[in-house]
């Protein structure tokens, strides 16, 4: 009885929790600390419950639909609606999930990092409100299929993410990083706004199978797709749209900075579920494809050369975001511009298999990252790297934790990056070799980043003499990002079998998602 | 279970277990190598760099700051970072200026060839 209501239920509970948690948090915060931590982690150990539950159902019985306020809760066309999906429908399937499954768990890894990094923090009730809240902006945006819900859920994830990043004001600096962050995003969804206006004048329709099913891609839906897939592009990261992202990364709290990477991977979940779902059957696969390869091939050298002069630990780490998220790009980038032909099947859906792939390996690998360098400022004090060194003689795990998150982002095996790398080297050579070599260069320049970050802070002789281990719900929340590494790099095809092919199949099947919910698919 | 350990590639398959089984096989070779040392060697000697003859600086002086890493790479790259470093202003002007001139420029792609 209760398992069916959760399995129903799940992809409005998993809003609902971290919500209403959210809202609680300041209340419960004003009576005991420690039963606000309990509250918090609690809530989001049961978010990734939901979002576990609903990843079994999803990958048994296939693309979920949740329509709010109906009875029953599938029934997506009322029968006086003339047609149309006029509620709020969720539409949940593989890739939807997939990503649900990235936000949830690094927002857990964060939440449980955070209630020893930011014990001594004033103001505390806050932050961890908006902590849910920013996990709440993340999920809706990835579990929705509706696109004025989406640009909702957008706004909730950019303003609490603004907000956090400007949590310790840090003489200033982080509230103009925040400040940064905030314009930009709130002119990105300005026009994001505009463009579904433009596409609700034309179809009636705010829901995106809705749309993607009455798509005669006119002159306005050309202009709408631009506003769309540009912002995204933006909010994803990708250069030369990528400015707020050293500054925003740079300057929020460790764990917020491993959170912001989930945050922009809902932006690029977007990106690829307007460019295969909403325009994907009206729009040129090979102009849409281009369009992702070239951004990124340009985040990714661009990305790295840039990582390699910085000597602040989180500016360089939040250059090689960028990076990174070139790779993903790329991969799906090929996958589109093949979609449709044979050379789809030949290797296009392998890359598109490795740019999904990259895509989780990345938000378990650079989360880590963030926290180790947050654990390192949490014990020296500052995040200049010529002023570190010898941190290995007295953090002996964040040291480990930070080789391991290290090897995984160069590609290293058997860390879960080899495993994606290794998947988009070997299609996207099919596609265009110099693409393969870019790509497997900008992993070497990551390696030697990477080799400089290490040496800098963990080797030589000891500078701080006092430095100790951090405490243990630090460590835990590290621990748990690593797990997944060491899982997806030793075992990959688990994570392929279960995550990555079918969010992959899920996505290249735009028919399958509109006849789910308009009805006659599976 | 096993079926999880043949990861399949576009162009082959990578077994990541066996390449942990030969890397443990190489660390422990290894390992055996060092343990047996040098048996010429003297306790006492040995014991200082050489540094040209000169004193060796202590480790805390000998410890290469990150700003001075890859600085060959950066110097022979000098024209391209002076080039990516000065559209990286931190101005919030040109943070519009590039999304607004990207958006410009797509709008004029997709209208040109965006169709299908």
């Amino acid at each position: 009885m209760m398992w069916d209501f959760l399995m129903h239920n799940s992809p409005a509970l998993i809003i609902a929790v971290p919500l209403f948690a959210a809202f609680f948090t300041p209340v419960i915060g004003r009576f005991s600390k420690k039963a606000m931590y309990a509250w918090v982690v609690g809530a989001m150990i049961f978010t990734e419950f939901l979002v576990l539950i609903l990843l079994y159902t999803v990958y048994t019985y296939g693309t979920q639909i949740y329509v709010f306020g109906a009875r029953p809760y599938s029934m997506a066309i009322p029968p006086d609606s003339g047609g149309i999906p006029v509620r709020i429908i969720f539409t949940v399937d593989s890739m939807s999930v997939f990503m649900a499954f990235i936000a949830a768990t690094v927002g857990l890894a964060g939440a449980i990092y955070s209630v020893a990094c930011e014990k001594g923090q004033s103001g505390q009730e806050k932050y961890y409100a908006l902590v849910l809240l920013m996990i709440v902006g993340m999920l809706g945006m990835v579990l929705t299929g509706d696109m004025f819900n989406f640009f909702v859920f957008l706004e909730i994830n950019s303003l609490a993410s603004a907000a956090l990043v400007s949590y310790r004001i840090n003489k200033g600096v982080s509230v103009e990083a925040a400040f940064k962050y905030a314009v930009v995003s709130a002119i990105g969804a300005l026009m994001i706004l505009f463009a579904i206006g433009i596409l609700y004048g034309e179809y009636d329709a705010l829901n995106m199978a809705m749309i993607a099913s009455r798509m005669q891609f006119t002159t306005l839906d050309k202009i709408a797709m631009a506003l769309i897939l540009v912002t995204l592009a933006m909010k994803c990261g990708s250069i030369p749209m990528h400015f707020w992202v050293p500054d925003g990364y740079g300057k929020a709290p460790g764990a917020i900075s491993a959170m912001l990477v989930a945050a922009s991977q809902a932006s690029l979940y977007g990106l690829f579920r307007m460019c295969f779902t909403v325009f994907g059957l009206a729009a040129s696969h090979i102009t849409l494809g281009y369009f992702l390869i070239i951004l990124g091939l340009i985040s990714m050298f661009v990305g790295v050369t840039m990582a390699l002069v910085q000597h602040d630990i989180k500016r360089l780490m939040a250059y090689h975001a960028v990076s990174q998220t070139g790779y993903m790009l790329l991969g799906v980038g090929v996958g589109l511009a093949t979609w449709g032909t044979p050379a789809f099947s030949q290797y296009g859906f392998a890359a598109m298999e490795g740019g999904i792939f990259h895509i989780i390996n990345h938000a378990m690998y650079k989360g880590l990252l963030f926290l180790t360098a947050g654990a390192v400022i949490y014990r020296v004090g500052t995040s200049d790297l010529n002023k570190m060194g010898g941190l290995a003689h007295s953090m002996k795990y964040t040291t480990i934790f930070f080789i391991i998150g290290a090897l995984s982002i160069a590609g290293i095996p058997p860390f879960n990056g080899y495993a994606s790398k290794l998947m988009i080297y070997e299609s996207v050579y099919q596609f265009n070799p110099l693409l393969a070599v870019i790509a497997m260069i900008v992993s070497i320049l990551t390696l030697a980043s990477f080799v400089k970050v290490f040496h800098s802070a963990f080797m030589g002789p000891k500078i701080y003499p006092d430095v100790k281990e951090v405490p243990k719900s630090m460590l835990a929340g590290m621990a748990i990002l690593t797990f997944f590494i060491i899982l997806f790099g030793i075992f990959p095809q688990l994570a392929i079998t279960y995550l990555v092919q079918p969010a992959a199949s899920a996505l290249a099947n735009p028919i399958g998602y509109i006849s789910r919910v308009l009805g006659g698919g599976p | 279970m096993t079926g999880f350990l043949d990861f399949s590639t576009p162009s082959g398959f990578w077994d990541p277990l066996r390449w942990i089984i030969v890397m443990i096989i190489a660390l422990l070779i290894s390992y055996y190598i060092w343990k047996r040392g040098n048996p010429k060697h003297k306790k006492g000697e040995q014991i200082k760099p050489f540094f040209s003859g000169y004193d060796a600086p202590s480790p805390e002086d000998a410890h290469i700051r990150a700003g001075n890493i890859y600085w060959g790479f950066i110097t022979a790259l000098k024209r391209y970072y002076a080039f990516v470093k000065s559209i990286h202003t931190g101005n919030i002007n040109d943070y519009i200026g590039w999304y607004v001139g990207i958006m410009a420029l797509m709008l004029i792609v997709f209208l040109l060839w965006g169709g299908a």
